[in-house]
């Protein structure tokens, strides 16, 4: 559940650098995805037309606020994304370093203190470290968002231990893998894990066929979801023979 | 008088933050504003006067990721 919502879906799509609205469009609806991701700009020449698509989609609206360095100008926005998009979901960003685009700990902390008190549904945007983690849920987040790697690098799950800790860390917490996730394996990784869902954007908007990638994580997410429900097997550390010895024919 | 709307210099003669939201011709449900880095909501615009070197911010949704 996401703040009392829960999704069919678990994979939910970023709506950046699409080769034209027409794809952005036929993504969203290939995807499966019911929740996407969008931003708050100074109004470009594009603006009625993503509107358009937006309404279109049928899809919950999760703000972000992307490009935010500090606290201020992160509460700042999410509060103006409270009042244009009608929703108290806000996926929160307060980036800390140029390179990595690694959030600051410190900054979103801070923010999110201030945000789930003043009635705001948070999805913090966050590093695989349980420290800032408890922080965040002791500030009031019920979801949380640890990165797979740098937001755009596609590397996947960099830090696969320290995700398998935070999921047995936090039982009851929905946890989505957001950012750095660049194919379908990697989603159904996350998936398998137990994490809640998935969010990712470059992966799909950068590929060669968009739609034909978002359909194709869609359906990995779901498989990493179903196989984790049904139990997947311990690994062993020699070979088992799946065929049965009994009934074999003395040939040698 | 001289502010500074989404980062470019104007000049108008909006006495109020909901006046220059007009004047420029925006659609007042479609942007969010903020006046000097802190949000102001839609229902306090028109109480909210501009004065010069005011620094204005009306965003609208865009891509995200």
């Amino acid at each position: 559940m996401f703040y009392g919502t829960d999704l069919t879906s678990r994979l939910m799509l970023g709506t950046a650098q699409y080769p034209s609205p027409r794809v952005l469009r036929d993504a969203i609806a290939a995807s499966g995805a019911e929740v996407i991701t969008v931003s708050l700009r100074r109004e470009g020449p594009e603006g009625g037309a993503f509107r358009d698509i937006l309404a279109a989609s049928g899809c919950r609206v999760l703000p972000n606020t992307a490009g935010c360095h500090t606290a201020r100008e992160a509460i700042t926005t999410a509060q103006m994304a409270r009042e244009l998009f009608g929703t108290r979901w806000i996926k929160l960003e307060v980036i800390g370093h140029a390179d990595t685009l690694q959030p600051d700990p410190f900054g979103l902390v801070e923010a999110a203190r201030t945000l789930c008190a003043d009635g705001f549904e948070v999805f913090p945007y966050t590093t695989e470290d349980l420290v800032v983690a408890d922080r965040l849920v002791e500030a009031g987040c019920q979801v949380l968002m640890p990165w797979g790697a740098p937001i755009g690098s596609g590397q996947g799950l960099r830090h696969i231990d320290a995700l398998r800790a935070m999921r047995a860390h936090f039982p009851g917490v929905a946890l989505v893998v957001d950012a750095g996730i660049g194919a379908p394996s990697q989603a159904a990784l996350a998936m398998e894990l137990g994490y809640d869902a998935v969010l990712l954007n470059t992966a799909v908007a950068r590929s060669l066929d968009p739609v034909a990638m978002a359909r194709a994580f869609g359906q990995a997410v779901a498989a990493g979801q179903g196989a984790h429900k049904a139990g997947l097997m311990p690994p062993r550390d020699m070979g088992v023979a799946s065929t049965p010895v009994f009934g074999m024919a003395e040939l040698a | 008088m001289r502010i500074d709307l989404n980062g470019a210099p104007v000049e108008t003669d909006a006495p109020t933050l909901a006046a220059l939201i007009e004047e420029r011709g925006h659609d007042a449900a479609s942007v969010a504003s903020a006046l000097n880095g802190a949000f102001v909501p839609r229902t306090r615009r028109a109480a909210t006067p501009l004065s010069h070197g005011a620094r204005v911010e009306l965003l609208t949704p865009m891509q995200g990721g």
